[in-house]
């Protein structure tokens, strides 16, 4: 076939998307699409895979083989899809309902394996398609439908989780951030193994201040920490802060802007423990870190399974008769 | 072969069949005495039928009544159709297992023991209170004591080994003794031995000296008074081995994939009494049998699914309490239109139930147990062997036909072994796949006229690009639709087609006349005891046929007139009516039946005693 170089448009399936007005899951499409242009696999190399809500509409809206699972289910299809043909660029989208709540112990049990999966998961920290419940990221205090007296559970932080269990490459990501958000996809895209990446935005009809401050420009610099390999850990406005480790322990110092202490921590996305204390990082104690916070080279699932196949030696061309004969058939003449 | 130059007198009585128990500890090598003595039958040419037993806990304390292991073969002529009812002879490795098990010996049957281990400790373990060997107690059987581990300590004591490494080899001279009584040959265990204890020459040769020796023994002592000669069964020439229903169903599916030129792609969560079909595909493993140990039975049932998205044969196999969790994925599979066999090897339930034990309670979960209109194809396997041809009609009418299949095994099936016969290729049947239009053709709801399949397109076939998926689709052309009309036609299109299935189905084949005072209408694994009974019934004069259902559902087209032609119906099922309510909610019948839910299957005497019971009424 003729080599063509496809764009985001190629991408589209053209159908109507159907989020809400305002919703930050166009912004992540159009960055996804963008991202899988980007490959240059032709298009039916790519499968885009969900689970249930308003996020898991996504395979719709791509031109690509695309599969709508169950609720929580999308990662073990996506594995079957994986492992069937490793070849396949294999993306999951989920939210932080379908995600962490009812599959996960699919998130938890991918990651360890490092299947080859390109995981991005939409926190808007509520269950938006059922209207409005408390999920696993909605915050104490925050009222829902199911908490009107306020959320008492304490709320999981998807990056650190993933952190937590040594995935192989976390970042995390804010929807109106299009040129960061972006280049963590690129990133995801190439990761070998399991990737997985929070994408932060609000909901608008149940969610609709969250995230705010993280994206007004006059607030957002002094808590937002945009964390980069090799480059010490400053943020603000004026760049004028920094966090360094003491005992383990992180703080905020400040300083005169251009001139950063050499005790500030310089960020490396392969030191995982520094990965887990970063991610760590909530408001109102830390700013609130985006980038990528984990990447480091371990084989994957589909490698290590195919090797092992390879060393056994291919069966392809086995004769049926002689397998099922086995070591201890016997002949009746 | 055997040294058959008998230097004394021994009667040799010819029999048709004959029905052995093995019973020890479950750490006494019981299953593997009796799989060895299973190739020893097999091999002399005889028909047979094996069944182990044993307790849910690994390894239950020592010498206790709980911890008894069973292994039971009935072997012989063409009249062996299953493990046996009582056993003509138990072979007992300690005061427990003889104990666990004389309720079930006639008068007159042969109990074999090892009397060195009926110790004062061990008779009180299994509630004896003085030692039965000794105590007359057992004066209605032939009972045959043979110190086994002074024997084998004799035959062993310029070996070098230690204690507890001679005693280890004791299970063996048992095997020796019941080869000589059988005439059955030694080399197929002696070669088992050598291959087993590869790497430790010594152990080898030591349990070879062990098997010989109990052989002689037999042979020169006088407490063996009589030897045995089994008919043989007439058998289609051919390759053979011995298979349980799991090792079947693996071979099936790993056949299947061969046939239709993909992988086989099994996801499976690791459940008694399934485990084996998971285990037996790992040996496996290849560039085309991808085998994945899932995290929980619903992503093991979802990552198969993946796979038929992928284009690859899927199966998952799972007993019942994993088929309740992949229950909402079943209905995935159904509304995405994807092929996918599920093997459900049932156990006594409802939750954790019996888990080692058989049952057939689960009929009425595969058929409906799933929200929505959600229909499927069922089928059952009769035997061990025919865990292969029903689990590959399972995977020839899953890709047809796009849809998910489920094949019903039980415990009793996945354990038993019989001789298989190996297939050879052109025996094998055509597997056909729904047409594939070109691109600027294709829709992925089309269907095709004949079977009502849609077409099966995968990653990486360019041209085909399309969205499954859960919410209901648009006909032809497989957007998500909400329009309702769309969806009950969707809905009559799913059942349609699973109805179409009828179409593979052959006649039934009714053993006995075509009409008369009693039908049996079986299913699964009662096959053979089923068949059995009604043999004997017929020799004695009683007008019964009987059919045995493989296709639960869609059911036999010809099933309402056949059932018709008959005074009265019995259906034998062991759970509480399941296939009887699906019969008479299809055909406005009223069979009776014959119910046994205690893990255990129902055997041939229990359904002759009911076949006579009804006859006798008439």
């Amino acid at each position: 076939m003729e080599e063509t170089k496809l764009t985001a448009k190629n991408f589209s399936s053209g159908l109507p998307v159907k989020w809400c007005p305002g919703c930050g899951d166009f912004a992540i499409l159009a960055m996804i699409q963008k991202t899988l242009a980007g490959m240059g696999l032709p298009l039916e190399k790519y499968a885009v895979i969900s689970g249930i809500g308003c996020s898991s509409r996504f395979p719709y809206y791509v031109s690509t083989y695309g599969f709508h699972t169950l609720h929580g289910r999308a990662l073990p299809v996506a594995s079957g899809v994986k492992l069937s043909n490793p070849e396949l660029a294999v993306w999951v989208v989920t939210g932080d309902g379908d995600g962490l709540s009812i599959g996960g112990n699919h998130m938890l049990h991918t990651i360890r394996r490092n299947i080859g999966l390109k995981i991005v998961l939409f926190n808007n920290r509520i269950y938006a398609m059922t209207k409005g419940q408390a999920s696993p990221t909605t915050l104490q205090g925050s009222r829902t439908k199911t908490t009107p007296l306020g959320a008492i559970d304490y709320p999981f932080n998807p990056a650190r989780f993933a952190v937590g269990l040594d995935c192989t490459f976390v970042a995390r990501g804010i929807d109106n951030d299009i040129a960061g958000t972006s280049a963590i996809l690129e990133r995801a895209a190439k990761h070998n193994g399991t990737a997985f990446v929070e994408v932060l935005h609000k909901c608008v009809p149940f969610t609709d201040k969250e995230f705010d401050t993280l994206k007004d420009p006059a607030t957002k610099e002094d808590l937002l920490l945009r964390v980069e390999h090799g480059k010490p850990l400053v943020f603000g406005k004026n760049r004028d802060k920094g966090i360094v480790f003491r005992n383990f322990r992180p703080e905020i110092i400040s300083f005169k802007a251009g001139t950063v202490p050499e005790n500030v921590a310089v960020y490396d996305e392969t030191n995982s423990e520094m990965a887990y204390l970063v991610s760590g990082f909530t408001q109102p104690e830390f700013p609130v870190p985006l980038g990528v916070l984990k990447a480091v080279r371990k084989p994957s699932y589909e490698e290590l399974y195919y090797d092992q196949v390879k060393a056994v030696g291919d069966t392809k061309g086995h004769e049926l008769e002689a397998l099922l004969a086995g070591p201890d058939a016997w002949e009746i003449k | 072969m055997n040294n058959t130059n008998n230097s004394r007198k021994v009667n040799v009585s010819q029999l048709n069949s004959v029905t052995v128990r093995f019973a020890g500890d479950s750490g006494d090598g019981i299953q593997l005495v009796g799989s060895q003595f299973a190739n020893a039958t097999a091999i002399a040419g005889n028909e047979l039928s094996t069944q182990p037993d044993f307790p849910a806990e690994i390894r239950a304390p020592a010498g206790s009544l709980g911890g008894v292991s069973g292994f039971q073969i009935s072997f012989g002529d063409e009249s062996v159709l299953t493990p046996g009812n009582k056993p003509g002879v138990l072979l007992a490795m300690n005061p427990a297992a003889l104990a666990v098990n004389l309720k079930n010996l006639d008068k007159g049957s042969i109990i074999i023991t090892n009397s060195d281990a009926f110790t004062p400790a061990a008779l009180e373990k299994a509630g004896y209170a003085s030692n039965p060997l000794e105590d007359g107690s057992l004066a209605n059987y032939r009972v045959i004591g043979v110190p086994v581990n002074t024997l084998t300590e004799g035959a062993l004591k310029d070996s070098g080994l230690t204690g507890t490494q001679v005693l280890k080899c004791k299970n063996f001279y048992l095997l020796g003794l019941l080869y000589w009584m059988y005439g059955l040959p030694l080399e197929t265990t002696r070669a088992w031995i050598k291959t087993k204890f590869k790497k430790a020459p010594e152990l080898a040769a030591a349990n070879i000296k062990v098997l010989l020796a109990g052989f002689d023994y037999a042979e020169t002592t006088e407490i063996f008074d009589a030897r045995f000669q089994l008919k043989k069964s007439p058998v289609i020439p051919g390759k053979y081995r011995n298979l349980t229903g799991n090792e079947a169903v693996a071979y099936a599916l790993i056949t299947a994939a061969k046939l239709l030129k993909k992988k086989l792609f099994c996801g499976s969560y690791p459940i008694t009494p399934a485990s084996e079909i998971l285990q037996t595909l790992s040996k496996h493993r290849a560039t085309d049998v991808v085998v994945f140990q899932a995290e929980d039975e619903i992503a093991a049932i979802c990552s198969s699914i993946g796979a038929a998205f992928a284009g690859e044969l899927a199966a998952t196999g799972t007993s019942g309490p994993g088929l309740s969790l992949k229950t909402e994925a079943l209905g995935l599979a159904v509304i995405a239109e994807l092929p996918l066999v599920v093997i459900n090897v049932q156990r006594g339930g409802p939750s954790t139930g019996l888990p080692t034990k058989t049952e057939q309670s689960d009929l009425l979960q595969a058929v409906y147990g799933r929200h929505g209109e959600c229909p499927l194809v069922v089928l059952a396997a009769t035997s061990p062997s025919d865990c292969f041809n029903t689990t590959l009609e399972a995977a020839r009418i899953a890709v047809k036909y796009m849809t998910p299949v489920i094949v019903l095994s039980n415990s009793y099936l996945s354990s038993g072994s019989e001789p298989f016969r190996i297939p050879k290729l052109s025996e094998l049947p055509k597997f056909h796949l729904p047409p594939l239009p070109e691109p600027a053709d294709y829709k992925p709801f089309m269907r095709d006229p004949d079977t009502l399949a849609r077409p099966w397109t995968w990653p990486g076939l360019a041209g085909y690009e399309y969205r499954a998926g859960g919410l209901e689709k648009a006909d032809i052309t497989g957007g998500v639709s909400y329009d309702p009309e769309n969806h009950e036609r969707m809905t009559k299109l799913r059942a349609e087609k699973v109805a179409r299935v009828v179409r593979e189905i052959p006649p039934t084949k009714i053993y006995g006349q075509a009409e008369g005072d009693l039908l049996v209408v079986g299913w699964g694994s009662t096959y053979g005891a089923i068949k059995t009974a009604v043999s004997e019934a017929r020799k004695a004069g009683l007008n019964v046929s009987s059919i045995h259902i493989r296709h639960i559902f869609p059911m036999p087209p010809d099933l309402g007139s056949i059932m018709r032609r008959f005074r009265k119906v019995l259906v034998p099922e062991e759970n509480s009516g399941q296939l009887r309510l699906l019969l008479r909610s299809a055909h406005m019948l009223e069979p009776l039946g014959l119910n046994k839910v205690q893990g255990q299957p129902i055997n041939s005497d229990e359904v002759l005693a009911k076949i006579q019971e009804i006859l006798r009424g008439n």
